[in-house]
């Protein structure tokens, strides 16, 4: 016990010796935090439109101030053709054309019902799919707005309308925010334990200092541990202080109870930790141990769910994902905080954790060696 | 304290292959307790991965070995505890002080705050390190960083010290004094393993074994193999051993 405890002392030592590394753990979170929260967001604001009003009535210029009512759109451009709004699209000026044909307003009246036309630019698919979905419920409220005008109000009555109320759970204002900041902790987490527990030990075999400690009796555990706990410390501390700056900066919600939060991340950041352990015990210098760090990360943080649901991959990459830890502790930073879910409904994503940590930890001890 | 006859290292038919590469050919010798065991031979004649093996860094691919009364297959964490061991390459940490190594490597030995503390001080003040107790490593001269490697490595009074060319790069002066530090060890009665390519310093060895191509060609005293290979001096007889062994590439 006292060994390692000479160990975590060496590696506090020469963390905080090192001159760069101060910056890293306190700047890069909230670089990160500020830049990407605000930066990946999928919150559709400011959906520029060209009109193309060829009805010029009362009631097309009422469709066209429902659209440049509401805060997601902008109505940044009118045309006069069709081709000219095409024009403008092409050149990236307007995200969506809306065409109403001549005779709109003469056919809504008197054959109750008219054709709009909406042409949105699907280049990136999920936008356009959003944007689709915001103009057509504004259509639909005009449309509702227009049936009560026009058909008595008894009618109105007759009509066995259902009406669809939204209510979002969870996250009622839909703050891009308050979902991303969860993501982009673990992230900053992960990418904090995986770097240093992965080149630490990969830097000693550069320097050659690790044949020295491998000469001397030590136990290889104790080794371990005693590489392993400040980086855990380490890591637990940058998720705290995440936490605390996306409360002041974000406010973001914490619903659930914060010591849930820090029981999971403690295994969650051993497994990250042993996962580096691993890579450090393939690899020979820390260049190696850079770049199949990488390759792993890009794939974890790709399929964890933090940009797209885990839900809509396809079956085979669900089946993947269990492998992914990110993904896992993903669900539990959202739902704990978000959700404000308790130790019943995250078990069974925090024993996969368990049961990750138990196995890979018993992969890179047995792959580190003391004797060549 | 003069060489005894009791055996410290014992080896016999040692075989280290690296594929179909052989490295160390069938050796077999004995390290005397107490005495400064000169381990001499060209480049890559096998030196290394000997040295290796004996320090438990290593497996052998055959033979029998038994370190400070440990064998090496059956009690290798005992053989670890009697034995030190400093690298070709650099094993200090250069951004920890100099007194910080010392507490680490203590440390790691298990040994306990009072003893690093006495054996640091007392360590410092022959070296004369004193003033630079709190410096770190990347800051001091590579003749003191040798110095000072060479102290960390006994600094659990290990029975054996294994030195892997401890005096490469280093002036002649700092040479004379770090191999006063090998003879104060010796004195002290740690039996010492050491390889070097300088030949002045094989004099200073109580026995000086020869590898070339994996096999020990010769070993004696300096003295009787000056006489066997009829030599003026240790260089002369490396010269001659080694152009023996050389073969048509």
């Amino acid at each position: 016990m006292k060994t390692i405890l000479y160990i975590i002392q060496k590696e506090f030592l020469q963390v905080f010796r090192n001159k760069s590394m101060l910056p890293i753990i306190f700047v890069v979170p909230i670089v990160q935090l500020i830049i990407l929260v605000n930066a990946a967001t999928f919150e559709m604001k400011h959906i520029r439109i060209s009109v193309v009003d060829l009805d010029l009535s009362g009631t097309s210029r009422r469709l066209t101030s429902k659209f440049q009512g509401s805060p997601f759109y902008q109505v940044s451009h009118t045309a006069f053709s069709y081709k000219e709004a095409e024009e403008e699209m092409k050149k990236g000026n307007v995200d969506m054309i809306l065409q109403i044909p001549a005779g709109f307003e003469k056919k809504l009246i008197k054959e109750s019902h008219a054709k709009v036309q909406f042409v949105i630019n699907a280049i990136n698919g999920q936008t356009a799919g959003l944007t689709n979905a915001y103009s057509t419920m504004i259509l639909l409220d005009f449309n509702r707005d227009v049936v009560v005008e026009n058909i008595n109000s008894a009618m109105v009555a007759g009509l066995k309308n259902i009406q669809t109320d939204y209510s979002y759970w969870y996250n009622p204002k839909l703050n891009y925010k308050t979902y991303m900041v969860p993501g982009i902790l673990v992230l900053l987490v992960t990418i904090i334990s995986l770097l240093l527990s992965g080149m630490n030990i990969v830097r000693e075999k550069e320097i050659g200092t690790i044949e020295q400690i491998n000469v001397t009796p030590i136990k290889k555990i104790q080794f371990i541990a005693g590489k392993l706990i400040p980086f855990w410390i380490i890591a637990l501390f940058e998720l705290a202080f995440g936490l605390a700056i996306s409360k002041l900066l974000f406010n973001i919600p914490m619903e659930g109870n914060l010591g849930l939060i820090f029981m999971a991340a403690s295994v969650y950041i051993f497994v990250i930790l042993s996962f580096g352990l691993l890579i450090s015990t393939i690899t020979n210098t820390q260049q190696q141990a850079m770049l199949v760090s990488f390759f792993f990360m890009v794939v974890f943080i790709l399929m964890s769910g933090l940009f797209t649901s885990v839900e809509s991959m396809p079956q085979w990459a669900q089946t993947l994902d269990r492998l992914n830890p990110l993904m896992y502790f993903m669900k539990i930073m959202r739902m704990v905080l978000l959700k404000g879910s308790g130790f019943a409904d995250i078990s069974h994503l925090f024993w996969s954790l368990v049961i990750y940590a138990a196995i890979i930890i018993s992969v890179a001890i047995r792959r580190y060696r003391k004797v060549a | 304290m003069p060489a005894t006859t009791e055996n410290i290292i014992t080896v016999r038919n040692l075989v280290k292959r690296f594929g179909s590469f052989v490295a160390n050919d069938h050796l077999t010798f004995e390290v005397k307790k107490g005495e400064i065991f000169g381990f001499l031979g060209a480049n890559g004649a096998g030196k290394t991965t000997t040295i290796k093996i004996l320090c438990g860094l290593s497996y052998p691919t055959s033979g029998e070995l038994s370190i400070a009364g440990f064998d090496i297959y059956t009690q290798r964490e005992k053989v670890k505890k009697n034995i030190g061991y400093m690298s070709q390459r650099f094993s200090l940490y250069d951004d920890l002080t100099v007194y910080e190594n010392i507490r680490f490597y203590g440390g790691i030995y298990g040994l306990g705050k009072k003893e690093i503390d006495s054996r640091a001080h007392a360590l410092m003040q022959r070296l004369g390190f004193e003033t630079s107790r709190n410096k770190l490593i990347r800051d001091i001269p590579l003749g003191w960083k040798q110095k000072l490697a060479f102290s960390v490595a006994i600094v659990h009074n290990p029975k054996i010290v294994f030195l892997d060319e401890p005096t490469g790069g280093v002036d002649p002066i700092t040479r004379r004094q770090f191999w006063d530090m090998i003879f104060e060890a010796a004195h002290d009665g740690i039996t010492v393993f050491v390889t070097t390519h300088y030949m002045d310093e094989a004099e200073y060895c109580d026995r000086v074994s020869i590898m070339t191509d994996g096999r020990i060609a010769a070993l004696d005293t300096p003295d009787n193999l000056k006489r066997q290979f009829n030599a003026p001096s240790m260089n002369d007889v490396f010269v001659k051993l080694a152009r023996r062994e050389e073969k048509p590439i």
